[in-house]
């Protein structure tokens, strides 16, 4: 019940989120000095074309119209076309998104087990482990996602061919080749992002060990494996939920590179295709997706908070 | 005031760290090596040489060719330019919007800083990659647009910190002092404030850059900033990207400067923050230079001291010559005891004497990584020094433990029951309903009003008192003989003080188990203890029974904490107390510990370790004039 409230009351709160992004691309997409009229038109075109085009497109009315416009037609799910294509933004926006969310989750499912178990290993060993995880960190921080996914290709696609260096097979068509169409591009994700959530790890498990009530836990005589794995790692949990978060938006930034390196056809790719194209409907409908699965991700870690920790339920 | 003087400082010890001076270096030669790229590279940027197509390096070429016979290093400075610049761009407006808001949120406080912080909230949520596409596709190919867009979408980082900072600054009695004497805002945020802040908005300023360099590289290697054949950093990796299948020497020149670019930011930010806090923690002890190892005092003819060498079989817990470390600094030296069956011992003295040291360290559970390095622990026959699996068997179902901060002391993510029902079913291997059960009954047992209601609460909804008995109820669990509690009433109300000691008198009565408890409260002692043990800078300096400790102390320390015990004290006169304080282990003197602070010190006390003397019967005394004392004591 208080999960359900909280849900409502985070998903009003999100709301000034999607009008900020939306209201934000719509002020900057009307300063493009390029006429998308014209560009559907094309260059045959008669005067009436023309200005049938740019009526269809209210291209004549005040922008705050043209934006409320656009707002109540995304409220009927109607996100106009693209201009070169024509075809529906929110059918391209469809194809596209599993692409997009399978790297994404991928990733973070990979980097997650990956990162906690690192950082397990690394908090109850310490010293070379602990030292390693901490390089690791810093070269998945400061390496470019580029080029990382170039140096996973050339190791794993051209040197070992272990694997194909592009594309990608829907999940629906082959599940195997799906699985090995995502390891490189989600190793090369994952490769800066494991050290992250180690580290993470690490330092809040390290933490909550020298909490007062596992010093308690371990006067009393409770099992060892029980103090790490139910108390510590619970308790450990909330900080790591919060980076995974964090991950899984910032995440966006890597797969913009790593969807355009090896040529998949997601949304980030798309919204960089878009861009070079001034393919503006397009854009306006992949920020607008972008930002749903931004508020998405912020209202799980949010559950997952009230699912781990009883204060944020109670108060 | 002194800030002026620190920062140089500051600079100067920065320079001492290895990793500091490596990341200077690089950033200083690659911003040189870029800027002056005319003067340096031997080839022109865009210079072609189709018979050096895709060259490995070689003097002509020190880092190789592309697949269009042009100087790698060449373009890699000159791709350098637009780089900084644009990391420039996008770290000044960071600076402004970000550091200018932190700073005015943190000191002016109310609605400012609420919106503030709303409006940071918002653009952390975006996503800042998308946000400059989509800039880029309203400006196309328009670098400077598109790096000043990052600025701002990066500046929430730079306004919380700055945000918190400030805002702790601004509380400093100093500041206050500024405002009352009529200084401007500004001129306490120029004078008073922004000194302060420096190093902080350094090290957010170095991660930042990091981040920029990354995106600037990125949008380059997209296509979306300097067209080709224009150099840049992330054109060049796009480059080898086209001929990765046969030329992979070529990611190297192209990817392996940027790292190292961003690593070094990252790693002078580090420096920075590492150094800003050393300088910070380096004022606040106070110089006191290399640590001489303490002086560890000889325990000398133990045996003519009354405990023998040798754990007595009779007691439920016999400790012997127990030392503790924590760092290699011995922490508690030499302490014996024992616990008979039933019996209740108190250990009292002032905070930092190794009193809870010696409680946990009878578990083995030193805290702050330290450990038991010598002594016998006897409990039930079983030495448990050393003895993982002695001690694994007896915490919980030998010995029990209740902590001092009853509100920390259980896990805040399960409920009560949850939590005791663990500790029962491992213990008396119950099935899940007995065990519920078994908790219902505990808690019955301690006094918990309404089991059922406060076992399905979470450790947040009690309170200090409730959740003190559920610890002890926790404690019980295992039916321990020996309860080793740890100032179990210093964190609660007066009242729920006397209700806990009661419930612990009533419990051992009823189930008769032994106490050893850890207080520096006389009234607790007097209430539950039958005999205690004086500790004083990690040593036992007195042990007797209750009442002749009360009435005829035989040791300095004892008679000085009796007199400044507040139940005593007498209203209308000053509260007595001792002088001095407490010395730290590594202060520790050769001779008597206590000479410092003690009345009767002569020079004998200061020259040689003290040894614990057996005055009379079941009394142990390390004192070297008691008699003193005692006719003090019939004077009085």
């Amino acid at each position: 019940m208080s999960a359900l409230r909280l849900v409502v009351r985070r998903l009003l709160a999100s709301t000034p989120l999607l009008f900020l992004t939306s209201a934000l691309t719509f002020v900057l997409v009307s300063l493009v000095p390029g006429d998308p009229a014209r560009t559907i038109a094309g260059q045959h075109s008669t005067a009436e074309q023309y200005q049938l085009i740019r009526d269809r497109l209210g291209l004549d009315q005040p922008l705050p119209v043209q934006y409320w416009n656009w707002l109540t037609q995304a409220f009927h799910g109607d996100l106009g076309s693209s201009l070169f294509s024509g075809e529906a933004v929110t059918s391209i926006l469809s194809n596209r998104l599993p692409v997009s969310l399978s790297l994404i989750l991928a990733s973070t499912v990979v980097s997650g087990l990956a990162g906690v178990a690192l950082g397990l290993l690394s908090a109850r060993r310490g010293g070379v482990l602990m030292r390693l995880v901490d390089g690791l960190a810093t070269l998945g921080l400061a390496a470019p996602p580029f080029w990382l996914a170039l140096l996973v290709i050339e190791v794993f696609a051209v040197t070992l061919r272990w694997f194909p260096v592009t594309g990608y097979v829907p999940l629906e068509e082959n599940p195997g080749g799906w699985a090995g169409s995502l390891v490189l591009p989600v190793t090369s994700i994952a490769l800066g992002a494991v050290a992250i959530i180690a580290k993470q790890t690490r330092d809040s498990v390290l933490d909550t060990m020298n909490k007062d009530f596992i010093r308690v836990m371990q006067a009393n005589g409770f099992s060892p494996r029980s103090i790490l794995y139910r108390h510590i790692l619970r308790n450990a949990a909330l900080p790591i939920v919060t980076v995974l978060g964090v991950l899984m938006v910032s995440l966006l930034g890597a797969v913009v590179f790593v969807e355009t390196v090896f040529a998949m056809p997601g949304i980030a790719s798309l919204t960089q295709q878009a861009t070079i194209q001034h393919d503006i409907p397009v854009i306006q409908g992949a920020v607008l997706y972008i930002t749903v699965f931004v508020i998405v991700v912020n209202l799980a870690v949010d559950l997952a908070y009230v699912r781990l920790d009883p204060r944020v339920r109670t108060s | 005031m002194t800030t002026t003087k620190t920062r140089p400082a500051l600079a100067r010890r920065l320079l001492r760290r290895p990793s500091a001076v490596i990341a200077v270096a690089w950033l200083v030669t690659l911003t040189a090596a870029s800027l002056g790229a005319p003067l340096i590279a031997a080839h022109g940027p865009l210079d072609q040489d189709l018979t050096q197509v895709l060259a490995l390096p070689s003097a002509a070429h020190p880092l190789g060719t592309d697949s269009l016979g042009r100087d790698l290093l060449s373009r890699l400075l000159y791709g350098g330019q637009p780089a900084l610049l644009a990391v420039a761009e996008a770290l000044a407006v960071h600076l402004v919007v970000g550091a200018g808001l932190g700073l005015v949120a943190g000191y002016l406080g109310g609605w400012v800083d609420h919106l503030t912080t709303r409006i940071g909230d918002l653009l952390f949520a975006l996503p800042a990659i998308v946000i400059v596409l989509v800039v880029l596709s309203v400006f196309p190919g328009n670098l400077h647009a598109a790096m000043v867009t990052f600025g701002v979408l990066g500046s929430p980082s730079m306004i919380r910190v700055l945000r918190s900072r400030t805002l702790g600054i601004r509380q400093e009695m100093y500041v206050a002092a500024a405002r009352v004497s009529g200084l401007s805002d500004a001129q306490i945020l120029r004078r008073h404030v922004l000194p302060r802040l420096t190093s902080t908005v350094i090290v957010q300023a170095a991660l930042f850059s990091g981040v920029a360099v990354i995106i600037q590289a990125g949008l380059g290697f997209l296509g979306l900033g300097a067209q080709p054949p224009a150099p840049s950093w992330g054109g060049l990796v796009a480059d080898a990207s086209q001929v990765i299948d046969r030329d992979p020497w070529m990611l190297v020149p192209a990817g392996v400067p940027l790292v190292l670019t961003v690593i070094a930011l990252m790693a002078l930010g580090d420096a920075i923050r590492d150094t800003a806090v050393e300088n910070w923690s380096v004022s606040k002890l106070a110089a006191s230079g290399p640590v001489a190892p303490p002086p560890v005092a000889e325990e000398m003819a133990e045996e003519t001291a009354g405990t023998s060498r040798a754990p007595d079989p009779d007691a439920l817990l016999s400790v012997r010559d127990l030392t503790v470390e924590i760092g290699g600094v011995p922490v508690v030296q030499g302490v014996s005891f024992d616990v008979m069956p039933g019996e209740t011992l108190g250990v009292v003295g002032e905070s930092g004497c190794g009193k809870s040291v010696t409680a946990l360290g009878v578990l083995g559970l030193v805290p702050g990584g330290g450990r038991v390095v010598r002594g016998r622990v006897v409990f039930d026959g079983v030495d448990l020094v050393g003895s993982p699996e002695g001690l694994a068997r007896v915490r919980g179902s030998g010995i029990a433990y209740v902590s001092q901060d009853p509100m920390v002391g259980l896990d805040p993510t399960f409920t009560v029951m949850a939590q005791l029902a663990e500790a029962v079913r491992r213990h008396l291997g119950t099935t899940r309903e007995q065990a519920r059960e078994r908790v219902l009954e505990l808690l019955a047992m301690v006094g918990v009003p309404d089991p059922p209601s406060v076992a399905r609460r979470h450790p947040h909804q009690l309170s200090g008192g409730l959740a003190q008995r559920v610890l002890i109820a926790l404690a019980l669990a295992g039916r321990p003989r020996l309860l080793i509690a740890d100032e179990p009433t210093t964190a609660l109300d007066v009242s729920v003080q006397k209700e806990i000691l009661t419930l612990l008198h009533t419990l051992q009565r009823r189930t008769g188990i032994a106490v050893l408890i850890v207080t520096h409260d006389w009234g607790v002692v007097a209430t539950l203890c039958h005999r205690s043990l004086v500790m004083y800078a990690g040593q036992v300096v007195e042990q007797a029974d209750v009442e002749p400790m009360f009435v005829r102390p035989l040791h300095p320390y004892t008679a000085g904490l009796l007199a400044a015990n507040p139940h005593q004290a007498v209203s209308g006169h000053p509260l007595v107390t001792i002088p001095g304080a407490v010395p730290p282990p590594r202060d520790w003197p050769v001779g008597c510990r206590f000479a410092a602070r003690c009345p009767h010190a002569a020079d004998d006390c200061r020259a040689a370790p003290v040894a614990l003397v057996q005055p009379e019967q079941a009394r142990l005394t390390r004192c070297l004039h008691f008699e003193e004392l005692v006719d003090e004591g019939v004077r009085r």
